[in-house]
C-alpha cells in the first residue's frame, strides 16, 4: 500500500512538472483558499450572478489575503457534495454554497471536516463549522409591490415564479402586501414554471399572464425571458435577482436586487483573521444585502419618493411588509393587528394573503 | 461531384477498439489548441481534465459513485438496444425505482432491520420493471411506439416524484421544503473506503455487467435477442418470439434502471429530493452505445463519462475554466468517438456524375 502512495505521489509530482505548475518560489503568507458552489451558469444576471459578484468584491476587498476559485452549474443531489468534498479536501477554508438543495450535502462534508468553515445560503441546518445566511429579500419585495401598485391600469399582476417553497412564497405574499398597501383592487396572478432556470418556459408563463390581462410582469426564476417578453408586449416588469433594466429598457421599472459582497468580505476577514464562528444570519434593507436597481423613467416622481419613504421606514425597522394585520385568501386574520409575524413563521411561509389569485400548490 | 456515403463491406476488428482511444487523443489535440487560443494553460487543463482525478484515492472513489448508475443502466439499455427494442425512458424507471424504495426506506424510518435494504432493492427493481412495463404492453398489444412512451413517461416520473416530495413524502420538520426526512442508517448503503463515498452499490454495478455479459453470451434467452436483432428474418423463422424479446428486453433494462435509482437515494443521497438524477438514464444511451453494446465495454465507457463530468469541475476549480468551456470539450470527446465510429463502419467517396462535365 506504501509503495502504491508513492509510486502516487511521484506521478503527481511528474504530471504537476508536465504541467508547468510547479509551485513557485514560497511566498510569506498563503492566501486562505475560498471555494464557492454555483448552482447555475453565472451569466450576466441572476441568482448566481449576484453571488459572484459577492465574490469579486471580496476579493478586490482582500486582495491577496484570499483566493478564491468556484464550480458553476452543481445539480442539487449526488453531485453537489462531491464538489463540496473536493474543495474542502484541496485545502479550502471556506467554503460557500449556495443554494438550498445543497443544504444535506454541506452538512454531511462539514462532518468530515471539522477545521474547514462552511457557509450555506438558504437552508436552516447549522452546526460548529457551519453557518447559513439569507437575506430579507422579501423586504424588497414589498416596494417593488408598491411600484406595480402605482404603475398598474388593469390592476392585474403577473408572477412568474419557479416552486412553491417558502422562499418564493414569502416573495409572492410580500410583492402582494405592498401592491395592496397602494392599490387594493390590484391582484397577483402565479404561473409555476418547475424550473429555476427555463429561459423559454418562463417566455410562455409571462405571455401568458399578459394575455390574461396583466400589465405588470415580475418574476423569481433565473432568467431575464420574463423582462424580454414584457418589454416585446409594450408592459411594465420589475426584475429580481439582478439590475435586468438592460433586458427591458422602456419595461423595466424597477428590481429587488441582491448584494453579498458586503457579507462575503466579513466573513473571509473574520476566517482570516480566526475569528469565524458559526451564525445565523438574515440580512435585509438595513444591512445593505437588500437593494432596490435604479428606477425606469416611466416611474414617476411621487412614486419614487413614496417607495424611498417606505425603504427608509423598513430600513429603521418602522415597517415590517408583515405587520398585521395579515390575512390569508379565505380572509382569515394569520397575524392580529399590533404583531408582526416572526422569522420562524416567516421561513416556513405556507399560504397566500389575500390578493393572490389561485390555490397555492401543495 | 458528389459526396457518397456508403458501408463498408469489411469493419475492421482491430480499428472499431481503436477508435475509441483515437478519438481522445483527437480530443486532447484540438482541446489543447481551444484552450490555447482562450487563453488557459493548456497543460495544466488537460491535466487536471484527464490526469488529476484518477491519481487520488477521493478522485477514483467519486469516478466510482458517478459511473456506477450509468453502468448500471447502460448494460441494462444494451439488451434491448441489441434486439432493437429501444427504451429511450430509463431515466423515469430510475426515478419511479427511487421512489419506490425510498418510500420502503420512510415507511421502515428508524427500523434497524437488516432487511430494510434489501426490500428497498426489491422495491426499486420492482418499481422499474413496473414502469418500463407500459410501454412494453402498449407495444406488444398495440403496436405502439416504445421510443414515444417509454420518453413520454419519463416526465410523468418526474412530475410524481415533485408531487410526492411537496405532499405526502415532504419532511414533517423541514420547513415545508420539498424534501423527505434523511433515511436512517438501516436504509443506507455501506461505504468500501472510509472518508469516501464510495458505496457499496458500485461494486455490484461491476457484478452486474458480468451478469449481464454471461446471460448475453451463455444463455438461450442471450441468443435470441441476439439473433432478434441481427437477423430479424431468421428469428421469426427460428420461431423466437418477438414479443417475449420485447418484454424482456423493457423488462431488464427497467428492473436495473430502477436499482440505479435504489442506489442513488440509499447510497450518496441519502433521501427523496424533486430530483435525483442529473440524466443518467439518457446519458446511459450514449454510454451503451459508447461501449459497444458490450457490457464490458459499457464499464470502460461508463468510466469515461463519469471522467469526462469530474474532469470538467476539476479544471474549473484548478484552472478557472468556465463550465461552458468544459461542456464544449465534453461534446468534442463525443463528437470524435461517433465521428470515428461512423468512419470505421462506412467510407466517403467522391463520385464523378457524368452530367457535371459540361460545367
Amino acid at each position: 500500500m506504501r509503495q502504491i502512495k508513492s509510486w502516487l505521489g511521484l506521478a503527481l509530482a511528474a504530471g504537476l512538472v508536465a504541467a508547468g505548475l510547479a509551485p513557485g518560489g514560497a511566498v510569506a503568507a498563503d492566501p486562505l483558499k475560498i471555494g464557492f458552489v454555483y448552482v447555475s451558469p453565472v451569466g450576466d444576471a441572476g441568482w448566481t450572478y449576484q453571488h459572484d459578484q459577492g465574490r469579486l468584491e471580496m476579493e478586490r476587498a482582500l486582495g491577496a489575503k484570499v483566493e478564491t476559485s468556484y464550480v458553476e452549474s452543481v445539480p442539487e443531489g449526488a453531485d453537489a457534495e462531491r464538489v463540496i468534498r473536493k474543495f474542502a479536501s484541496d485545502g479550502y477554508q471556506l467554503i460557500f454554497t449556495t443554494s438550498f438543495g445543497y443544504m444535506n450535502p454541506t452538512v454531511k462534508v462539514a462532518r468530515q471536516f471539522p477545521s474547514v468553515h462552511f457557509e450555506h445560503a438558504t437552508g436552516y441546518k447549522r452546526a460548529k463549522n457551519v453557518s447559513t445566511y439569507l437575506a430579507r429579500f422579501y423586504e424588497g419585495r414589498y416596494l417593488t409591490g408598491i411600484v406595480a401598485g402605482k404603475m398598474t391600469k388593469s390592476n392585474k399582476i403577473g408572477y412568474v415564479a419557479a416552486f412553491p417553497i417558502p422562499e418564493v412564497v414569502r416573495g409572492i405574499n410580500a410583492f402582494t402586501r405592498g401592491l395592496r398597501s397602494v392599490n387594493r383592487k390590484a391582484e397577483v396572478r402565479v404561473v409555476w414554471t418547475s424550473s429555476w432556470y427555463d429561459p423559454g418556459k418562463e417566455r410562455e408563463a409571462a405571455e401568458t399572464l399578459i394575455s390574461q390581462g396583466a400589465d405588470v410582469i415580475t418574476l423569481h426564476t433565473d432568467s431575464t425571458a420574463p423582462v424580454q417578453a414584457a418589454e416585446d408586449k409594450g408592459v411594465w416588469a420589475i426584475g429580481y435577482h439582478s439590475d435586468m433594466s438592460k433586458y427591458g429598457k422602456r419595461a423595466h421599472l424597477t428590481a429587488a436586487t441582491h448584494h453579498w459582497g458586503g457579507y462575503y468580505t466579513k466573513v473571509a476577514e473574520d476566517a482570516v483573521a480566526g475569528k469565524w464562528a458559526s451564525n445565523n444570519t438574515w440580512g435585509g434593507i438595513k444591512d445593505g444585502f437588500v437593494k432596490l436597481a435604479p428606477f425606469g423613467d416611466a416611474v414617476p416622481a411621487d412614486v419614487r419618493q413614496l417607495v424611498k419613504a417606505r425603504e427608509a421606514e423598513i430600513a429603521a425597522g418602522a415597517l415590517h411588509p408583515f405587520a398585521g394585520p395579515v390575512r390569508d385568501q379565505a380572509g382569515r386574520i394569520v397575524v392580529a393587528e399590533g404583531q408582526a409575524m416572526s422569522d420562524k413563521d416567516m421561513l416556513g411561509m405556507k399560504f397566500y394573503v389575500e390578493g393572490v389569485v389561485g390555490k397555492l400548490p401543495k | 461531384m458528389q459526396l457518397k456515403i456508403e458501408p463498408r463491406r469489411e469493419i475492421s476488428r482491430n480499428l472499431l477498439y481503436l477508435t475509441p482511444f483515437l478519438a481522445v487523443l483527437l480530443t486532447v489535440v484540438t482541446g489543447f489548441v481551444l484552450f490555447m487560443l482562450m487563453g488557459y494553460d493548456p497543460f495544466a487543463a488537460i491535466y487536471h481534465f484527464f490526469v488529476s482525478p484518477l491519481l487520488s484515492l477521493y478522485g477514483l472513489s467519486e469516478l466510482m459513485v458517478k459511473a456506477a448508475p450509468l453502468i448500471i443502466i447502460g448494460v441494462g439499455l444494451a439488451i434491448g438496444f441489441r434486439a432493437n427494442v429501444w427504451n429511450i425512458g430509463a431515466e423515469g424507471q430510475l426515478t419511479i425505482g427511487a421512489i419506490a424504495s425510498g418510500a420502503v426506506a420512510l415507511a421502515f424510518w428508524g427500523d434497524t432491520g437488516l432487511w430494510v435494504l434489501p426490500l428497498m432493492c426489491i422495491a426499486g427493481v420492482l418499481g422499474g420493471m413496473l414502469y418500463a412495463s407500459i410501454p412494453a404492453f402498449l407495444k406488444t398489444r398495440f403496436g405502439v411506439n416504445e421510443i414515444l412512451t417509454s420518453l413520454m413517461l419519463t416526465y410523468v416520473a418526474t412530475l410524481f416524484l415533485s408531487t410526492l416530495v411537496y405532499g405526502p413524502l415532504k419532511d414533517p420538520a423541514g420547513f415545508n421544503f420539498p424534501q423527505s426526512r434523511m433515511f436512517t442508517d438501516a436504509a443506507l448503503l455501506g461505504v468500501v473506503f472510509d472518508g469516501t463515498r464510495m458505496h457499496t452499490g458500485t461494486i455490484f454495478a461491476l457484478l452486474i455487467a458480468v451478469a449481464v455479459w454471461v446471460l448475453m453470451t451463455f444463455t438461450i434467452i442471450g441468443f435470441q435477442v441476439r439473433v432478434v436483432g441481427q437477423a430479424p428474418a431468421a428469428a421469426r423463422f427460428a420461431g423466437f418470439s418477438r414479443n417475449t424479446i420485447i418484454w424482456f428486453g423493457l423488462l431488464v433494462s427497467g428492473g436495473l434502471a430502477g436499482l440505479a435509482g435504489t442506489f442513488e437515494v440509499a447510497g450518496p443521497i441519502g433521501q427523496l429530493i424533486p430530483v435525483i438524477t442529473p440524466g443518467y438514464g439518457f446519458t446511459a444511451i450514449i454510454v451503451a452505445f459508447l461501449g459497444r453494446l458490450h457490457p464490458l465495454g459499457i464499464i470502460l465507457s461508463g468510466f469515461l463519462m463519469a471522467l469526462s463530468y469530474i474532469g470538467g469541475e476539476n479544471a474549473q476549480v484548478e484552472v478557472g475554466l468556465p463550465q461552458a468551456v468544459t461542456g464544449v470539450f465534453q461534446g468534442l470527446l463525443l463528437f470524435f468517438l461517433l465521428a470515428s465510429d461512423f468512419l470505421v463502419r462506412y467510407r466517403v467517396r467522391v463520385v464523378r456524375l457524368v452530367t457535371e462535365t459540361a460545367s
